[in-house]
């Protein structure tokens, strides 16, 4: 490709994607703008040693170092943990785009869950696939794999949105260079980590992976956790299941989530266990 | 023959056993409608407690929810029972043991004596015929104390447990964190952190941290380290300094199962603590319950979730535990829908714990996907301070960075104190006294500030 090519590609791009416009109209002056810094309020008031407080902002996205007004938060504290929450409300309804999906190569399945208040009220629902997903999977799934790696919006569709596009290649490319057979990866839209059970028995696979978003928190709604479970049957329970979780850029970061996933399931393979009874066998061996 | 019909309004109602009973006469939530086992209706739910109000304890006796050859809970409550005082009240009916429990003549030895001859079905029973007054005169009755290295309980004391998490498990940063909960006057319950890699090194190195950190700021309190109980337990047997030892718990075998515990692991943990832990005790067990746990992994047994979180506490009462922090609201609205349907159950529990003899602490959280906020959390902190709660959570600024929930902060914390005159445990208070950080019970100008540690 040369320079023109990618130019217009950009331009192309960004011209499919209008950006949402929340700047202030330009007839407004800048006096007339609330500023608030949606940043850590430094509210200690004199305190022994700024610097340390500082260090500690850097290091922790908890919220100290915020200072009392009282024994409560300071006004602009509890604003800001306000906002976070209304924020975090508003993800939890949102869907993971037709435009990802396809851009990643992953089929949409779905869940019993046929709308939002269904699924969340409702958790048998989102545990099983709806019959068309359950026949689109039994003629177009790779049957007898090692691994089959699924994708679940669960509880955020930003999670998953953040996450995948690093997480998945990284993913993938660890286990193929162990050998592992890898079933084609696909979306399960509005799913709970248990559809894992249901996916396994389809395809035939030894191991089955979930990689799913959590529930938002006020900190991050980017947060996707990973689910895996060893040949699953009617007597498993929720301690045969591992998970590492905390995948985001401001925790596990998703590339180095994918070394570490494929290392473990490598293991996991060839202990033939998951869960508990994993790391009993792995802290035995140490 | 146990009665299980009456007609209220000119319609008769009638249900098929106890079980079913128990489970329409709850107050409405939604994991008892997912679970398909709640009333059809309000009038329903109240013919269920009328119904209920007249069974004799004994009928309740007789028909656990759950029987007991099939359930290694059932037979734990059952087992740890005194006959001789059950025997003296099994003609009670529910109606008359909530009459007993509210009137001016019974008081915390009376309440104390009755504990041992309930079984959690009983304790979930009355609950029942109880408004939310009635729950919070009642559990004010009862205090109970137990003590690790710190005495938890004492009338006029509130404690809390730090929770510093950090979402890598940094140490630094959980430092940090702890350092202002301290500074706030939370950590007097325990230094309770929740590891984000439940791996034996890892855990066995936020022991270290939190033990090394006590010791040299010779902080009166106990540390923990919330992973699952088999690594805490391989951490202890490496030599790991820990002086309370955690685990989460459920009201049926089939939900301990999905959690990877049983009665005879729990045992292991206990023997292992009183040989290698680092605490005086004798109480040094830690557990959380909440109600919906057992709905939302398929092992209720079409039980009502007020009732298996009843037995969670029957369960856990066998361990003499320091602390039993209830976390209902923790899962999601398919078990607690919104901040009514949690403060209810935040007071339901809260009294169920305590008429179950222990020393039980609240958590009033709620998750984003809930239909409940800031308000409604606050609302459930007074409200079980008021009745009696020995101590709650304190998380930087009430946001959880690592499990992703709101809890109380260290804000709330000092503020619950300050709203009911109460001070932190005894020894704790001295120590924030000697650092400055406390005059007459209040919070000096240096509160607050986590750079005073340096």
């Amino acid at each position: 490709m040369n320079i023109e090519e990618i130019v217009r590609k950009v331009v192309e791009e960004l011209e499919k994607k209008p950006k949402p416009d929340h700047s202030p109209k330009k007839q407004e002056s800048e006096t007339d703008i609330v500023p608030f810094s949606e940043e850590r309020e430094k509210g200690v008031k004199e305190p022994h040693n700024a610097s340390a407080i500082e260090r500690a902002q850097s290091i922790t996205p908890a919220r100290i170092g915020i200072g009392r007004a009282g024994t409560r938060m300071r006004t602009a504290s509890y604003l800001q943990f306000r906002i976070d929450h209304a924020a975090a409300q508003d993800a939890v309804l949102k869907d993971v785009s037709d435009s990802f999906l396809h851009d990643m190569q992953l089929h949409k399945l779905e869940t019993k869950a046929q709308d939002m208040k269904t699924y969340l009220m409702d958790l048998d629902a989102g545990r099983q696939l709806s019959e068309d997903s359950v026949k689109w999977l039994q003629e177009n799934g790779d049957m007898g794999m090692d691994v089959q790696i699924i994708i679940c919006d669960g509880l955020s569709s930003s999670a998953v949105e953040a996450n995948v596009k690093d997480l998945l290649p990284a993913l993938m490319q660890g286990l193929q260079l162990k050998n592992i057979s890898v079933a084609k990866p696909f979306f399960i839209k509005r799913s709970r980590v248990w559809v894992q059970d249901e996916v396994a028995a389809l395809v035939d696979c030894d191991l089955v992976i979930s990689l799913i978003g959590e529930r938002p928190g006020l900190n991050t709604d980017e947060s996707l956790s990973a689910y895996m479970i060893y040949r699953p049957t009617a007597k498993t329970v929720e301690a045969d299941r591992t998970v590492i979780s905390n995948i985001h850029q401001g925790g596990l970061a998703p590339v180095e989530a994918g070394a570490h996933l494929s290392e473990l399931i490598g293991q996991m393979l060839v202990a033939g266990c998951t869960g508990v009874s994993f790391a009993r066998k792995n802290s035995l061996k140490s | 023959m146990v009665r299980l019909s009456c007609v209220i309004k000119g319609t008769m109602y009638s249900f098929s056993s106890v079980k079913d009973v128990l489970a329409k006469a709850s107050e409405a939530k939604s994991g008892d409608v997912m679970s398909r086992v709640a009333a059809g209706s309000s009038l329903e739910r109240m013919a269920a407690k009328v119904v209920l109000s007249e069974m004799q304890l004994k009928d309740i006796y007789e028909h656990p929810v759950i029987p007991y050859e099939t359930d290694e809970v059932t037979r734990l409550i059952y087992d740890d029972l005194s006959e001789t005082i059950y025997k003296t009240i099994q003609s009670w009916t529910v109606g008359e043991l909530r009459n007993y429990i509210l009137s001016y003549e019974t008081g915390f030895d009376q309440l104390a004596r009755l504990s041992r001859g309930l079984t959690s079905e009983m304790i979930a029973a009355v609950a029942k015929l109880m408004s939310s007054i009635d729950l919070v005169l009642a559990s004010q009755k009862m205090k109970y104390e137990a003590h690790c290295n710190t005495t938890i309980g004492e009338e006029g004391r509130l404690a809390f447990r730090c929770q510093p998490n950090h979402p890598n498990d940094v140490p630094e940063g959980i430092l940090y964190s702890l350092k202002e909960g301290l500074s706030y006057g939370s950590g007097d319950a325990v230094i309770g952190i929740n590891p984000n890699v439940d791996t034996v090194e890892s855990v066995k190195r936020l022991l270290t941290m939190s033990h090394e950190f006590m010791e040299k700021w010779e902080i009166p309190t106990q540390n923990c380290v919330l992973a699952h109980i088999t690594t805490q337990m391989d951490a202890l047997r490496q030599g790991a300094p820990v002086a309370l030892m955690f685990q989460s718990l459920a009201g049926t075998q089939k939900g301990n199962e999905a959690f990877g515990i049983s009665r005879e692991l729990l045992n292991e943990g206990y023997d292992i603590m009183a040989r290698y832990g680092t605490s005086a005790g004798p109480n040094f067990m830690y557990f959380e319950t909440g109600q919906g746990s057992e709905v939302s992994l398929n092992a209720d047994h079409g039980v009502d979730m007020q009732t298996l979180e009843a037995r969670s506490y029957g369960f856990a009462r066998h361990w003499k535990p320091f602390m039993v922090n209830n976390v209902s609201g923790f899962i999601g609205p398919e078990t607690l829908y919104d901040g009514r349907q949690l403060i209810r159950a935040d007071l339901e529990d809260l009294f169920m714990g305590k008429l179950h003899g222990l020393p039980m602490g609240i958590a009033p959280t709620y998750t984003n996907h809930m239909d409940a906020d800031q308000n409604d959390q606050e609302i459930g902190g007074m409200l079980t301070a008021l009745a009696g709660a020995n101590f709650y959570m304190g998380v930087p600024g009430g946001d959880d960075v690592m499990l992703n929930y709101q809890d109380t902060s260290y804000h709330d914390d000092a503020s619950l104190r300050e709203i009911l005159g109460l001070r932190p445990l005894r020894e704790f208070e001295k120590w924030m006294e000697k650092m400055g950080l406390m005059e007459n019970g209040k919070l000096t100008s240096r509160a607050g500030d986590l750079s005073i540690f340096d």
